[in-house]
């Protein structure tokens, strides 16, 4: 085992930390961008709701369930709270410490749309493009794979795509409620799987915009707002790590 | 029977009940989206016009639609001896079953707000007392456990036939309560965001905490005495 496995993702997602205050209590990171940003694809009132109502609530609850509790006022990151709820069978903590980290992920996955009517993807002969060439083997059967797993996910979930560090290539997942790949990776063992992108597929996340028509959502999200260059970063720093692992 | 004996002069075909339309698809038949025993609007300031006709058309729709095409391919597996491709629809079977039976249920347990009774006598009013304390108790129980599901779900009132007692419980997704946990359905209260997000937004305790107004307790009082007469109770 080297050192680095008993390291949590600090490194990632750097423009992603939650910010501590004195009272040890995590702060709802802000969106970043405008309310109104991601229209049409996704309109204000949604953001507004998302964010304000739904993602406050779950890191509220986890501050409030942290408060007191010196070892977990001790963690850095919501990283360490989620895996150590999960592996203590915390559920009721897990879930919002999950859900805090999952949405902040969430909206750093997402950037304003452009204002073409063409198909947002990964730079041309970038490092992620080929990824994903060489793991589904083409761009088309990667949008295939994960806008399906969004729509297949029976009920509140999250698709995701995940660097895996055994297989050292891309893979499409999904998980249910507040579930995260981030849990495949216990804190005493080697690295198995990296989150590079993520969707929410909870009903509250389209509601407003789509109402049942989920499929149109998650297709819309995929080539319409995804941040390539997040998920670019992502991926680089994936690699890192797994080769550390390895 | 008609089991919407809250329900004004109705035409005959909504007056069939849940339990015909749940059992009306043999091997080879198609299952059907129910008709509403009440306008979209009837359920008015609890539940609004808009969510019931999405909710009805389009979600309970689809349900109906991918069950009767997971039968299709279970047919087809089961006369291949495909075993394995049986077990395979498992989730699809599950998912989109549950879902038409559970929201066949619930159109079902829904009424008026102006026809609101509260189930303070009869067999009903006493189990209640019997089980729970009074109504208050068990609006208060059931709220907070149905509140606390967490991602999507229902919450539901059941009769246990090996008890004989009533009892609150709640599931995941579109799990049946019956299939799912052995207790009869009495009264189900969608907590899925797509019942509650138009009207209540986030706020699903106002929305659980307000629909005790319009349950149909007449329906809910005869799906009692049907399960337990079923479990050889009365």
């Amino acid at each position: 085992m080297t050192s680095s496995s008993s390291r949590f993702l600090v490194t990632i997602l750097l423009s992603m930390t939650t910010l501590r205050g004195d009272a040890k209590q995590f702060e709802l990171p802000p969106l970043p961008y405008g309310y109104d940003a991601l229209e049409p694809m996704i309109s204000a009132n949604t953001l507004t709701y998302h964010h304000d109502k739904h993602h406050a609530k779950y890191v509220n609850t986890m501050n409030s369930m942290i408060k007191g509790q010196s070892e977990l006022e001790s963690m850095e990151t919501i990283e360490e709270i989620l895996v150590h709820a999960h592996e203590q069978g915390n559920t009721g903590l897990f879930n919002n410490a999950a859900q805090s980290w999952n949405h902040e992920f969430y909206w750093n996955c997402m950037t304003p749309p452009s204002k073409s009517s063409s198909i947002s993807e990964p730079p041309k002969n970038s490092q992620l493009s080929k990824m994903i060439q060489q793991s589904f083997g083409s761009y088309e059967e990667f949008v295939t794979q994960f806008t399906t797993a969004g729509n297949t996910a029976f009920g509140s979930g999250w698709a995701w795509l995940c660097y895996s560090i055994p297989q050292q290539k891309l893979i499409v997942t999904k998980t249910i409620g507040a579930g995260t790949p981030l849990t495949e990776n216990s804190s005493s063992k080697a690295k198995v799987v990296i989150p590079i992108l993520t969707m929410d597929v909870w009903e509250h996340a389209y509601y407003l915009d789509y109402q049942n028509a989920r499929p149109t959502y998650t297709q819309t999200f995929l080539t319409k707002l995804v941040n390539w260059d997040f998920v670019g970063r992502n991926l680089k720093e994936a690699i890192e790590v797994g080769k550390d692992e390895l | 029977a008609a089991a919407n004996l809250r329900s004004s002069a109705l035409p005959d075909k909504v007056a069939k009940s849940a339990a015909a339309y749940l059992s009306a698809a043999p091997s080879g038949g198609k299952h059907e989206l129910p008709d509403l025993p009440y306008d979209y609007a009837a359920l008015e300031p609890v539940v609004s016009a808009e969510t019931m006709e999405l909710h009805h058309s389009k979600h309970h729709n689809t349900y109906v639609t991918n069950l009767n095409a997971s039968l299709e391919k279970l047919d087809a597996a089961v006369s291949a001896g495909d075993v394995s491709g049986i077990i395979a629809l498992q989730g699809a079977l599950k998912f989109n079953g549950g879902g038409h039976v559970n929201h066949t249920l619930f159109w079902e347990n829904l009424a008026a707000p102006e026809a609101f009774k509260a189930p303070t006598d009869g067999a009903l009013g006493d189990m209640i007392k019997c089980c729970f304390g009074d109504f208050d108790k068990m609006k208060a129980e059931l709220s907070a456990q149905t509140i606390a599901v967490q991602g999507s779900g229902w919450g539901w009132l059941g009769y246990n036939p090996k008890t004989g007692a009533i009892e609150g419980a709640t599931c995941a997704n579109q799990d049946p309560l019956q299939a799912t946990t052995g207790l009869v359905p009495l009264a189900g209260i969608d907590v899925w965001e797509h019942a509650y997000y138009v009207d209540y937004r986030n706020v699903r305790p106002n929305y659980v905490n307000a629909i005790w107004d319009i349950i149909n307790w007449d329906v809910v009082e005869a799906r009692l005495l049907a399960a337990q007469k079923a479990a050889g109770k009365i």
